[in-house]
């Protein structure tokens, strides 16, 4: 046992594991590694009573690289384990890591029921747009058309749009951010950890050896101000270096996207993470483009309070046990017994 | 005048109906009687999948059989002495399994030409004389019900639904069998509907007081009750058994118990049951799916619960990967099979034992499992303790295959006094296990317990123990990643080492031979037992000589099972497979055993063993 009894004062050093990270030099995945660590130490919970579990994939290597509990298990089953870590131990603070397959191919019935039970579970979806660690192939998320190996005339399914199927599967927490913006994705980490119940992260992860460039558009210097919808509650949506768009509401309870001096100001729609109505929600998510992402949201947009899974459950727990705990002899007994002597 | 009482010493009652007619209450609610009164029994419920197949109709038919006796006995019996049909499908289904001379009770108000032309009988069996030679019991059984309810507030169609308890009234009567718990049962049952309550109680007693004043049944049978050890007993089915076993290692282990499953017949109950049990710290998780369900197990065991899936055959195909998880990860889990026929959804409500080989080799890799099975249905309570020492000692998934049949039939069982059960106490490691050259100290999750080569079971919540574990192939001791053939080597005979080393700690193959010079051994495992041990009985009361020997670990077998195998000049292995078990002893044992298979849904019959062995004995 470690001799050093915490009162937590943990810095990211804390959180770096000494196993050699193998991801290929470049990927996304170091960037949102780093800004992990170094906003676990914000959460004041003991090292010892953070556990991540993960799938299979690139992504998934990710909690041996930290030094909290953790389970790397098999693919698309992460969300399985965290129920039954998280909802037979409500103390810890359990995190899935899963990437774009994992979560939405494989393993998308777990998705979604995580997701609508509303397990403590703060899911990291980090999505690439392709099969990493397989190389190469084109997963739900990718764009239809995209050439891939396993696709080499080009792939013909319609991508998933995982925040609009998270806010279908009744998903109190819905956020989106991106790796390469620092400050945003520790933002959105800090919201999802406050949260209790599901909170669905997904994160825009670059691929650069199988999908290089996925999200170029979001990030360039000269393209993102004016693709990229950067959502703040209780502000009106409006983006583009000047402010110049703005989303309002559509004639067919959707949104568009105007200029802002088309407009009357009341007519911008405001954001609104914790309305309950999940309609704006959902249709800022059918805002950007499958293919391009032409017009992508990013931040909190949904969070909303429900019950958590494991709260109920442990309730159930307390009101059975309220009469004292179970005696095993005269439940073996029964009531129908006969006596031989 | 009282009417004269004939002493029998063993009794099988079939009860046969429409899925509709409520034979498995019948059944159930008889069997509790006769376990009050003090026989031995055991019993076969027999039921279709479909809930409510046409009434009627074949497919419709529902039926329960009882043998009870007054000394102990083994099985649910061959044949029925007495077959109660409440149809003319009930009457056309079983009618078959009814010896020449056998009584046969039918219900005649349903004998109407639809529901005879229903199941293609061109004539009324009960007028035509086709049942010249049993001995028949007409009754109008609906409408006796109906005419004792005539001044209760009821719809016809309610007080017809009281024909079952009028026929269990009869049936008790004629058994001497005592009602009053089955008195209790309706109170609590009806409740909030006190006018069922009272027609149904009134509908008991109008059945038995039928048997008192009708001159068709002209004596009354007494099965005196059977000399079993002292001790308080009640009946319980195997589901139910098993149910109890595990509330029962959640408090020897001290570990809260955690089931995560999907809903599958015929382990269903054992959800239903335990989901009950919240105080005893019970956790019960219905999943999206069976992978779900394993996996939140794994998850509650690395947690430090004890972790329990529960399914069937299909179930635990879609476990498979979950499975090679938990043993690579090296954590306690209890996987139950309740065997059903397959392949792929094949007879969910029929037993067979057909998943031996699934459960030993069903995974990629070399993943070995540790395997037990029951051989009764009280023995499913055992089972589950034994499955959860195996687990929680070695840090090991465990198969606990029961069936359909143990699943559902029932046997009375000496309540264990809780005091005597075995003391299961899991310690979790809170300290480092390893010390370096230097004297410093570290935590190594894979360093092995020397004597039974188990790793540590760290939690999380435990500060300085912080460790990662995963599927990938992990380095001995350290637990790192690690592609090195060598170490892969090492560890995959290490997994194998540890769960051959159960051995050691599991009690040597028994067999009885009472004269001990037989020459035939007859080998089983799991559900078998009874019909196999009643098989030898019958051999052995016609002067043969057979010695039997029952197995309830399969992975790893008793460590003498070898030596037990070459003592005997023949060994057949009677399974409701194709000869799983069979190959596994040849496998490991290079005997010429015999395999002698049915897959018919249905337990053995043991005078249909009794022949097998006999032809066996003769060929010596
Ligand atoms: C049962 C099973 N099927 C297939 C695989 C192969 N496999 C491993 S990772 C993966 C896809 C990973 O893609 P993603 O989840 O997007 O993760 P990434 O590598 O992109 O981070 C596949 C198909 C596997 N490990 N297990
Ligand atoms: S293949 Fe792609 S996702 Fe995987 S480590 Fe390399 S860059 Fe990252
Ligand atoms: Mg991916």
């Amino acid at each position: 046992m470690s001799d050093t009894a915490v009162p937590i004062a943990l810095k990211a050093k804390d959180f770096k594991s000494d196993q050699e990270v193998r991801w290929c030099p470049g990927c996304g995945d170091y960037a949102i590694l780093a800004a992990v660590q170094s906003f676990l130490p914000e959460l004041g919970i003991p090292k010892e009573n953070i556990c991540f579990v993960s799938g299979i994939g690139c992504s998934s290597r990710f909690p041996y690289y930290l030094t909290t509990y953790g389970m790397h298990s098999i693919h698309g089953r992460a969300p399985t384990i965290a129920t039954g870590l998280a909802t037979s131990r409500p103390d810890l603070s359990v995190w899935v890591v899963t990437g774009d397959g994992d979560a939405l191919s494989i393993g998308g019935n777990h998705l979604i029921h995580a997701l609508r039970r509303n397990v403590n579970l703060k899911i990291l979806l980090f999505n690439n747009r392709i099969y990493g660690l397989t190389k190469g192939q084109y997963s739900p998320t990718s764009e239809i058309g995209k050439i891939t190996k396993s696709t080499p005339m080009g792939s013909l399914d319609y991508p998933f749009n995982p925040l609009s199927l998270a806010l279908g599967a009744e998903a109190t927490f819905v956020a989106r951010t991106i790796d390469s913006d620092r400050k945003h994705l520790t933002d959105v980490l800090r919201a999802a950890a406050e949260h209790e119940g599901s909170a669905l992260v997904e994160i825009y992860q670059n691929c650069n050896i199988f999908n290089d460039g996925a999200f170029d558009l979001l990030k360039d210097a000269d393209s993102r101000d004016d693709e990229l919808i950067r959502l703040v509650d209780g502000e009106p949506i409006v983006f583009g270096a000047e402010g110049q768009h703005a989303v309002v509401r559509n004639a067919h309870g959707g949104l568009k996207i105007v200029p802002t001096d088309s407009v009357d100001a009341s007519e911008i729609v405001t954001h609104d993470a914790h309305s309950s109505d999940t309609t704006t929600a959902f249709a800022l998510t059918r805002l950007s483009d499958p293919e391009t992402l032409h017009h992508t949201p990013i931040g909190v947009l949904r969070h909303v309070e429900r019950p958590s899974y494991d709260r109920l459950m442990a309730e159930q727990m307390t009101i059975a046990a309220e009469n004292g705990v179970g005696d095993l002899q005269s439940l073996l007994k029964g009531s129908d017994t006969w006596t031989i002597d | 005048m009282p009417k004269e009482t004939v002493q029998l010493d063993q009794v099988i009652i079939r009860f046969a109906g429409d899925s509709g007619d409520g034979m498995q209450l019948t059944g159930d609610r008889f069997t509790a009687e006769t376990a009050t009164f003090g026989n031995d029994l055991s019993t076969l419920p027999d039921f279709p999948a479909e809930i409510r197949a046409p009434a009627g109709t074949l497919p419709g038919v529902s039926a329960f059989q009882l043998h009870f006796a007054d000394h102990d006995i083994m099985t649910p019996g061959d044949a029925p002495n007495v077959l109660v049909a409440m149809n003319p499908a009930a009457l056309k289904a079983n009618l078959k399994d009814l010896p020449r001379g056998g009584d046969l009770i039918v219900n005649t108000d349903e004998f109407t030409s639809r529901n005879l032309s229903k199941v293609g009988y061109a004539d009324n069996p009960i007028e035509d004389g086709s049942l010249e030679s049993y001995n028949v019991h007409p009754i109008a059984l609906t409408s006796l019900t109906v005419q004792s309810l005539k001044d209760f507030d009821l719809t016809k169609k309610e007080a017809e639904r009281a024909k079952n308890m009028f026929a269990l009234g009869l049936l008790s009567w004629l058994y001497e069998r005592p009602t009053d718990g089955t008195e209790r049962f309706l109170h609590e049952k009806f409740e909030r509907k006190p006018e069922i309550l009272k027609a149904n109680l009134a509908a008991l007693q109008a059945g038995w007081n039928y048997g008192e004043t009708t001159e068709d049944f002209s004596v009354r049978y007494e099965i005196k009750p059977a000399p079993l050890a002292e001790g308080t007993y009640r009946n319980i089915s195997g589901n139910l058994a098993l149910a109890y076993g595990l509330v029962a290692a959640g408090q020897q282990t001290k570990l809260p118990v955690y089931l995560g499953t999907y809903p599958i017949t015929p382990a269903s109950d054992i959800l239903h049951e335990l989901s009950k049990h919240k105080k005893f710290g019970v956790r019960t998780f219905q999943a999206e799916d069976e992978i779900a369900g394993i996996g939140a197990a794994i998850g509650a065991s690395y947690g430090g619960s004890l972790g329990v899936t529960t399914t069937s055959g299909p179930g635990v195909a879609l476990k498979s990967e979950a499975i090679g998880l938990a043993v690579a990860l090296e954590l306690p889990l209890i996987v139950v099979d309740v065997q059903r026929g397959g392949p792929s959804t094949g007879l969910p409500t029929k037993t067979e034992q057909a998943d031996l080989l699934q459960a030993m080799f069903g995974r990629n890799g070399e993943a070995p499992v540790p395997i037990i099975a029951p051989q009764s249905p009280s023995d499913c309570f055992d089972a589950a303790l034994e499955a959860a020492r195996i687990a929680t000692t070695y840090r090991t998934p465990v198969f606990l295959l029961s069936d359909g049949y143990l699943a559902n039939g029932s046997e009375p069982w000496q309540v264990p006094n809780v005091s005597e059960l075995p003391d299961l106490t899991v310690t979790f490691t809170t300290e480092n296990n390893w010390t370096n050259e230097d004297g410093s100290t570290e935590f190594m999750p894979f360093a092995r317990d020397p004597e039974t080569l188990a790793r540590p079971w760290a939690i999380p919540g435990t500060p300085g123990l912080e460790h990662r574990i995963g599927g990938i192939e992990k380095a001995d001791i350290t637990g790192h990643i690690s592609y090195d053939p060598d170490n892969h080597d090492k560890m995959v005979r290490l997994r194998q080492a540890k769960v051959d080393g159960i051995a050691k700690t599991i009690p040597d193959l028994e067999v009885d031979d009472p004269t001990g010079d037989a020459k035939v051994l007859v080998i089983g495992w799991g559900s078998t037992f009874g019909p196999i041990g009643a098989a030898c009985r019958l051999v052995r009361d016609g002067g043969g000589k057979v010695a039997q020997a029952h197995l309830r670990h399969l992975n790893p077998f008793p460590a003498n099972t070898g030596d037990i195998l070459k003592r005997y000049d023949r060994v057949i292995v009677p399974e409701m497979n194709l000869g799983q078990l069979c190959m596994l002893l040849r496998a490991k044992f290079l005997v010429d055993a015999i395999s002698y298979n049915q897959v018919r849904g249905m337990p053995f019959k043991s005078h249909e063993l009794e022949a097998v062995i006999k032809d066996v004995i003769s060929n010596v």
